[in-house]
């Protein structure tokens, strides 16, 4: 069995009550390259993580080369040949520093390296790996001075420095074009041919269909489905990462009421098809589709925090074009942003500060704030949804997450709207919450109209009235939540069911 | 006292505690519900600290516990204390204000250039001062929020631009009545009696002649600047921003107005710093105010420990310059020598900060 490079066998991780990894057995062989798939949150980064050595295993174990290794910091991981290229390019390179610098970074560090710097001896040997990668750049160049695809280059040739034994890529592609993609797969094919055990993680169908030589799935910290027969089913590797087997959601599917958002035409990005749609009051409608498929783009035009390519948008009849969250909540359009560590909760703040903050005019008098009217604010929520806490006093860092993402999404409901977005409302929440917060979603639905971006399927299906896939920021489908073709649906998240225009009219003319 | 506590927790659990019950007192602390004795520290610490000083240097230092003495502490606080309260705007919105020393003393040089080089009255001179520290504010606040330059970096260089500035009317000398201007005639302005009435003039409180206008004016604006922080609208949204500047922009907040109005008011804050300043010297003397950013900020950073909140805010930041001003006048009257007291002050500052993040953070950490 030499050809197996890394073993990992019954891996677990977890970050408090959290278990991110639950036993994920998986071997990478020498000269292959393994696709790593799967949805926000099913614990790609984490086993990413334990493997480059951020994290450290509650348990199971990893072989390398059949001896095994656990490494304590990223640096040791890197010394034992297990080599990783984070997603964002300027991770991996220091802009201001020359080529040669770069590359021979970690050299640099080592502690027992020199006081002064050899820079004849760095340059030569920097050349040295920059000529075995084919890497046509002069390495005294700042690599702020370089496009993106050869900042990437380098930092992949910063980590070919240590002759890896295991090189994971962590979607390198999301800020490439297809021809600096292409110089990057020329360069893995390379890697592969020389036998590097290669696990690159990417949602991109083009080059997963270009690279793999094997899709794993990953889905709630387990692996969910291995494809190594070619030709790869790059459909059934999709399914088995979102899942769907256990939503068992029992919707009581009220009639659509009025329309309230109209999009005409409206461009997510230069390139994409335009979009047109209606969402009508009382509905839940979810867009799904892969990370990066515009959800969150459409979702943040949708709140004024970005302008959109072209087209227009219509609320409750009226032209609506928000410049930011402020016009967008004047509105009535409120949004429930994801990922609330970053962009929801304010920490050192309680529960009732964090409720009350976007309408905050509502409990003052004449600038000064009424303490009554706002606590009674943040009770009704913190009963109507259940957050288990002391009271509406607690700090909102004591807090589990699930309980968390209700204050966040309570936040919104407090007061009526004409339009919600939930952006990824149950990312990192345990399933009790999930099911809690659904409920709450779907029992103030009446009078609104409400969008919810979920990539799950499961999540999906618990909570739509109506599912609109998205793929490549355009929409690839429009169903009804009932006796829903689940294949069709996630052949068209794969990007396969494009629509064409004359679709598209008719779910504007069903919608309207 | 924390003993008695476990026993009560141990005995009933509250319900929604955990049910080990052994471990009830540590889920209690947790959720935040009973007090320990490190909370009490936290709480109560600086302002005991603060008590025992005063009792030390009244049992140590003869005429320390006197009215006049502790108007005389008021007194040498009231400056900073002002200039402090505008930096704990800033503070507030996560950002940071080097420049509020030189706008004092720009306001200090400006008020003395309008009276006695322009011989106009005290009110122009005042509403100019005022004037000028806003806009150097507005300034700031633009620097920072539309061309993104680091808060620390705009405000510095805002900081040499006016040190700078203030001395290119009069050719790096001071102001001071009769002075001769660049011109060879003799400056014919005065420091009018209303403006000299601002740095010199004592309120009758039970004692004739006792509480200095500076005194009252910094009472004012801490209470003012209190009640804006705490029970206002505006207050809350600046501490939300402070928080997470992202989650106050998705709920609408219009981030940036906010922080250029900190800056705005930390600049009209230091030019009020500034006219009692030159109030109380009745000349516009260059080289004052040399101290004025060091031990404002110092105030405004000792304010977090106080009440163990761990962030600005108004009431911390008198205490803060207060705590500095009683160890001075304390250490002054016990015959400490003057070249001790930046050291002392120094020193305070380190223990302070000490507390509010090891101590703040040992709360954080029994949390999770």
């Amino acid at each position: 069995m030499s050809s197996v490079a890394v073993e990992i066998s019954g891996l677990t991780k977890a970050f408090g009550t959290n278990k991110v990894l639950r036993g994920i057995n998986l071997l990478l062989s020498k000269g292959e390259v393994t696709v790593l798939m799967g949805a926000n949150g099913a614990g790609k980064s984490t086993l990413v993580k334990v493997i480059c050595g951020v994290h450290r295993a509650d348990s199971g174990q990893i072989r390398l080369n059949g001896t095994a290794f656990q490494p304590q910091t990223p640096q040791d991981a890197i010394r034992n040949g297990v080599v990783t290229v984070h997603q964002s390019i300027n991770d991996g390179v220091i802009p201001d520093l020359d080529v040669a610098s770069n590359l021979m970074l970690d050299e640099m560090a080592r502690p027992d390296g020199g006081f002064f710097l050899r820079q004849r001896q760095m340059r030569a040997r920097a050349r040295e790996i920059a000529a075995s990668m084919r890497l046509e750049v002069d390495v005294r160049q700042p690599v702020s001075d370089l496009g993106l695809a050869d900042r990437q280059l380098v930092a992949i040739a910063r980590a070919m420095a240590h002759r890896p034994e295991l090189l994971i890529l962590d979607e390198p592609t999301s800020s490439l074009s297809a021809t600096e993609a292409n110089r990057l797969f020329t360069l893995i094919d390379r890697l592969r041919d020389a036998g590097v055990a290669i696990l690159y993680i990417s949602h991109r169908t083009s080059d997963i269909r270009r690279l793999a030589d094997r899709i794993v799935a990953m889905r709630d910290g387990e692996i969910v489905g291995t494809f190594a027969e070619k030709p790869l089913d790059y459909n059934a590797a999709v399914n088995a990462m979102l899942g769907h087997g256990m939503a068992d959601a029992n919707l009581q599917h009220i009639p659509a009421g009025q329309p309230i958002l109209s999009l005409v035409g409206l461009k997510v990005s230069a390139e994409s098809r335009p979009i047109s749609l209606t969402i009508n009051a009382d509905e839940v409608v979810a867009f799904t589709g892969l990370v990066g498929a515009g959800k969150t783009e459409l979702a943040s035009i949708l709140f004024g925090l970005q302008a959109p390519c072209g087209g227009a948008m219509r609320l409750l009849g009226a032209p609506y074009a928000p410049q930011s969250p402020g016009q967008a909540i004047s509105a009535g359009v409120f949004m429930c942003p994801k990922d609330r560590a970053t962009n929801g909760v304010l920490n050192d703040h309680d529960l009732t500060r964090n409720i009350t903050v976007p309408f905050l005019s509502r409990h003052a008098a004449l600038s000064f704030m009424k303490g009554r009217s706002e606590r009674q604010t943040a009770q009704a929520i913190v009963r109507d949804l259940d957050i288990v806490c002391q009271s509406a006093d607690d700090d909102i860092g004591t807090l589990s997450g699930g309980n968390q993402q209700k204050v966040m999404v309570g936040r919104w409901l407090a007061e009526p709207s004409n339009l919600l977005i939930l952006d990824e409302p149950f990312q990192g929440v345990d399933i009790q919450a999930r099911r809690d917060i659904g409920t709450k979603i779907r029992e103030t639905a009446k009078g609104r109209a409400t969008i919810v971006m979920a990539s799950e399927m499961d999540e999906v299906l618990e909570i739509a009235d109506r599912i609109i896939v998205l793929s490549d920021h355009a929409v690839t489908g429009d169903h009804a939540n009932k006796d829903l073709d689940l294949k069709q649906v996630m052949a068209e998240v794969a990007g396969a069911g494009a629509t064409t225009p004359a679709q598209n009219q008719n779910s504007t003319a069903s919608g309207a | 006292m924390a003993l008695n506590e476990e026993i009560k927790a141990g005995a009933h659990p509250s319900p929604d505690a955990k049910p080990q019950a052994g471990a009830g007192a540590e889920d209690a602390t947790r959720m935040g519900h009973k007090k320990t004795f490190g909370d009490y520290a936290i709480r109560y610490g600086f302002l005991s600290l603060l008590a025992g000083m005063v009792l030390f240097f009244s049992l140590g230092a003869e005429g320390f516990m006197t009215p006049y003495s502790a108007v005389f502490i008021f007194q040498s606080v009231a400056i900073t204390g002002i200039l402090a309260l505008g930096v704990t705007f800033t503070l507030v919105v996560d950002g940071f204000d080097l420049s509020i020393g030189s706008t004092a003393t720009s306001a200090l040089m400006l008020s003395a250039y309008v009276m006695v080089v322009l011989q106009m009255g005290a009110v122009v001179a005042v509403i100019a001062c005022l004037v000028m520290g806003a806009l150097i504010g507005l300034i700031n606040g633009l620097l920072i929020v539309k061309t993104k330059v680091p808060d620390l970096l705009a405000t510095l260089g805002m900081m040499f631009l006016l040190i700078g500035l203030q001395r290119i009317p009069t050719q790096g000398r001071s102001i001071a009545t009769g002075m001769k201007l660049p011109d060879g005639t003799v400056a014919a302005g005065t420091f009018s009696k209303a403006f000299l009435w601002l740095g010199r003039h004592r309120f009758d409180f039970f004692i004739s002649n006792l509480i200095p206008v500076s005194v009252v004016i910094l009472l004012v604006v801490a209470g003012l600047v209190w009640l804006f922080l705490e029970r206002t609208r505006h207050g809350r949204l600046m501490y939300a921003i402070g928080s997470n500047q992202r989650a106050a922009t998705l709920a609408g907040v219009n981030v940036n107005r906010y922080k250029i109005l900190a800056y705005m008011i930390s600049g009209v804050l230091a030019s009020v710093g500034g006219v009692l300043l030159s109030a109380r010297l009745g000349r516009g003397d260059i080289a004052s105010g040399n101290n004025l950013l060091l031990d404002s900020v110092a105030a405004a950073l000792i304010g977090f420990a106080v009440l163990g909140v761990a962030k600005p805010n108004a009431f911390g930041t008198l205490v803060g310059a207060l705590f500095v001003g009683i160890l001075l006048q304390g250490l002054t009257m016990m015959n400490a020598p003057y070249y001790t007291q930046d050291f002392v002050k120094g020193a305070v500052l380190v223990i302070a900060l000490v507390f509010t993040f090891v101590l703040s953070d040992r709360r954080g950490g029994s949390k999770h």
